[in-house]
């Protein structure tokens, strides 16, 4: 039976202690899923953390990961982001070639994007962008015509503004 | 009062009413067993060959007593020597406190002798685990390890402990132990309407799993067994919850199980599945499984239900709560019709042997040892074609007397759980009931049977083959048998003189019911050998991943 795959931002609040994460982790390792982005950080509660996850589920393997992460001891609550009535932010680092006469063209794109140049040297130029996914895969397209050397993205952060807690139709 | 890291060890497992521990010192452990030395009349410590048997030896001491089995290893091997045995415990949801000792805090993470990340290892097999390098933690650390082994979905949990933290010093009062978590609440307005669906029911059908037992509900499954005349399939790790000659038993659910139990479950309009977890070994086609019927669902655990089959209706909580609740609005009902044809299917089943002329058959050594002994006996298997005689020819007359490695499947798991069940019911008789496979895997602990002085009887069905891949290889890999002709010479009656306990042959049924008379009557461990045919086979059986349709009865 086909089952479509649905892309997925949970976030866990977990307890502030040392091997939290690797159990949520291997949990979802063990159990068959592939983690897309991760982050992790410490709340205004400093005995808590905050772990947001994105990762493809079916339906029913979604409620079955959530179920599971909740019975870990070290899980206080676990949300599923509704993506309406939530905020999500990545940030990107994109060092990419470019000499003089490219620079200019590639300055247009950041302020395009509202980006910053936050490091140039006489052939390179290091760019800082912060956004949705969906405008970091927007600027990363436009990118390509210029010769990037390397990127790093931070992976979703976010924050309800209306949670909903996993509620199961039982 | 100030006191020793290992002394608060000691305290906590007395607050816990622990009076017995199965184990095996080392470097690392020396401070805790020096203290248990001082314990020791408060707390027997039981030294087993190795330590997997130490942890199936408090496996089956928790499954034989309901209460939480404790074993203790060194750091490093012995550590990991627990893993099979923390393991099996995890899969059949059983109450464990396993407590490692490691290396010294300043050597930790410096690859020093013996030592292992045991918390590492453990926690895809625990259901939480703490690592103690601060004698501060150490007691909250334990207390928490009963209560969350004890609380709800039970299971087994590893508190492993710096060696510098059972020498330093701490204040410690006695106390009683933390509260367990409160049991999930149940939905009152579901229960209702399951008990509608139950009294509308024409052919229902229950599916009673290991959760019945651990709920302790086998007075109300019966109740509702008879109040709406409802035919009861189980699991093997519910054997017992309902008698075996009880009218509603349908027997055993699953691939092994019988006609009736898996004919009734595919022919019932109505499943009620109890405490059970639709395992791969039970539904063994998820999507063709009772096709048509409307399925409910009760279980402690919300991650079960709708884990495997999806199910029309379901509740969580515990399942005793859950029948008390549902009883009064249960209609008394019967279903004649239904019943008779379920009894047509139960009718045709006899004890199967495919063997014609075998000298000796396992269902014949089953029915000689029911016939042999009384209710309170219990039998422990290791894992195999044994284990599925064994659950068939059973007399199942109540529950937690048949101790067996369901979800892990465990060879191995025999002796050390018949040694903990021994202890743990001192007055019950325990026959363990092995193959020559399992029992290669762990007889050392027959060591441990003769320095305790326990009369276990170890039936060994002994057919020189691996029987149950033997088995699949003689029906699905056109008997190609790799590896499973073990070509061995073992002397079983010779290896029990040898470790001290008394040894026993048997080729024919007299043979076997003079040997297991003669055993009955003694003061320490028997084995009794007992030879087979090789080609003798588990059936009926239903080949993995397909239906009733697809199984094999002869």
């Amino acid at each position: 039976m086909y089952k479509t795959l649905k892309k997925e931002i949970v976030s866990v609040l977990v307890l502030n202690q040392a091997n939290v994460l690797a159990r949520v982790v291997s949990l979802f390792g063990r159990r068959g899923f592939n983690i897309d982005s991760l982050t992790v950080s410490a709340t205004n509660d400093p005995t808590l953390s905050r772990i947001t996850i994105v990762f493809s589920a079916t339906e029913q393997s979604m409620q079955q990961i959530i179920t599971q992460t909740e019975k870990l001891e070290v899980v206080k609550s676990i949300f599923v982001l509704d993506r309406e009535n939530s905020l999500y932010r990545e940030l990107l680092l994109l060092k990419v070639n470019a000499g003089s006469e490219q620079r200019r063209f590639i300055k247009e794109i950041v302020d395009i994007y509202r980006g910053k140049i936050v490091d140039l040297s006489k052939d390179s130029m290091i760019i800082e962008l912060t956004g949705t996914p969906e405008k970091l895969d927007g600027f990363m397209e436009v990118m390509t015509e210029h010769d990037i050397v390397e990127v790093c993205r931070t992976g979703i952060t976010a924050i309800e503004s209306n949670a909903v807690e996993m509620n199961l139709d039982m | 009062m100030k006191i020793k890291g290992s002394q608060v060890v000691a305290e906590v497992l007395v607050d816990h009413g622990v009076d017995l521990v199965f184990g095996y010192p080392g470097g690392c452990a020396i401070n805790i067993y020096d203290e248990l030395y001082r314990y020791q009349d408060k707390i027997k410590h039981v030294l087993t060959a190795d330590e997997q048997g130490a942890a199936h030896a408090a496996d089956g001491y928790a499954r034989a007593t309901g209460k939480v089995g404790v074993a203790i290893a060194t750091s490093g091997p012995g550590a990991t020597n627990l893993v099979t045995g923390l393991a099996t415990a995890f899969m059949d949801s059983i109450p464990m406190v396993a407590i490692t000792i490691n290396v010294a805090d300043r050597l930790i993470g410096s690859d020093a002798f013996q030592e292992i990340c045991i918390t590492g290892v453990t926690m895809p097999i625990t259901k939480h685990n703490y690592f103690v390098n601060n004698i501060d933690d150490l007691e909250h650390s334990l207390r928490e390890a009963f209560r969350i082994a004890g609380s709800g979905r039970k299971g087994p949990v590893l508190v492993d402990i710096t060696k510098d933290v059972t020498e330093e010093f701490v204040e410690y009062s006695s106390k009683a132990p933390y509260a367990l978590s409160e049991k999930p609440e149940l939905d009152r307005e579901e229960i209702t309407a399951i008990a509608e669906m139950i009294n509308k029911a024409e052919r229902p059908v229950l599916y009673l799993g290991h959760g019945t037992v651990l709920s302790d509900a086998q007075d109300e499954v019966r109740d509702l067994i008879e109040k709406a005349d409802i035919p009861a399939a189980y699991t093997l790790m519910a054997a017992g919850i309902v008698r075996y000659d009880d009218p509603h038993n349908l027997g055993m659910v699953g691939m092994h199980g019988s006609v009736a139990a898996n004919k009734g479950i595919d022919q019932a309009d109505l499943v009620i599945a109890l405490g059970g977890r639709f395992s791969d070994r039970v539904a063994l086609s998820p999507t063709k499984w009772a096709t048509k019927a409307q399925i409910v669902q009760v279980d402690i655990d919300r991650s079960e239900i709708n884990k495997n089959v999806i199910v029309d209706r379901a509740c969580m909580g515990d399942i005793k709560e859950f029948l008390t609740i549902l009883l009064p609005q249960i209609e008394e009902k019967k279903h004649e019709a239904w019943n008779a044809k379920v009894h047509e299917w139960k009718n045709k089943e006899k004890p199967i042997s495919n063997v014609k002329n075998a000298k000796l058959h396992p269902h014949q050594i089953m029915e000689i040892i029911c016939d042999a002994v009384d209710d309170e006996t219990i039998y422990v298997t290791d894992v195999g074609q044994h284990q599925m005689w064994a659950a068939q020819f059973t007399k199942h007359k109540k529950v937690n007397k048949f101790i067996t490695s369901g979800g892990l499947g465990t060879m191995g798991f025999g002796y050390g759980a018949a040694i903990g069940a021994k202890m743990g019911c001192p007055e019950s008789r325990v026959v363990h009931i092995t193959g020559d496979g399992s029992f290669h895997m762990n007889m050392t602990e027959a060591c441990t049977a003769v320095s305790q002085e326990l009369p276990i009887i170890t039936v060994i069905m002994n057919n020189r083959v691996l029987g149950m891949v033997y088995q699949w290889q003689t029906l699905f890999y056109d008997e190609r048998y790799s590896s499973t002709k073990a070509y061995r010479a073992t002397d079983f009656v010779k290896v029990a003189e040898g470790f001290g306990a008394k040894g026993f042959r048997a080729e024919t049924p007299e043979e076997f019911k003079q040997a297991f008379t003669a055993a009955l009557a003694e003061s320490g461990p028997v084995w009794i050998e007992c030879l087979i045919e090789e080609k003798e086979r588990v059936l009926p059986m239903i080949p993995g991943g397909k239906t009733v349709e697809e199984m094999i009865v002869d």
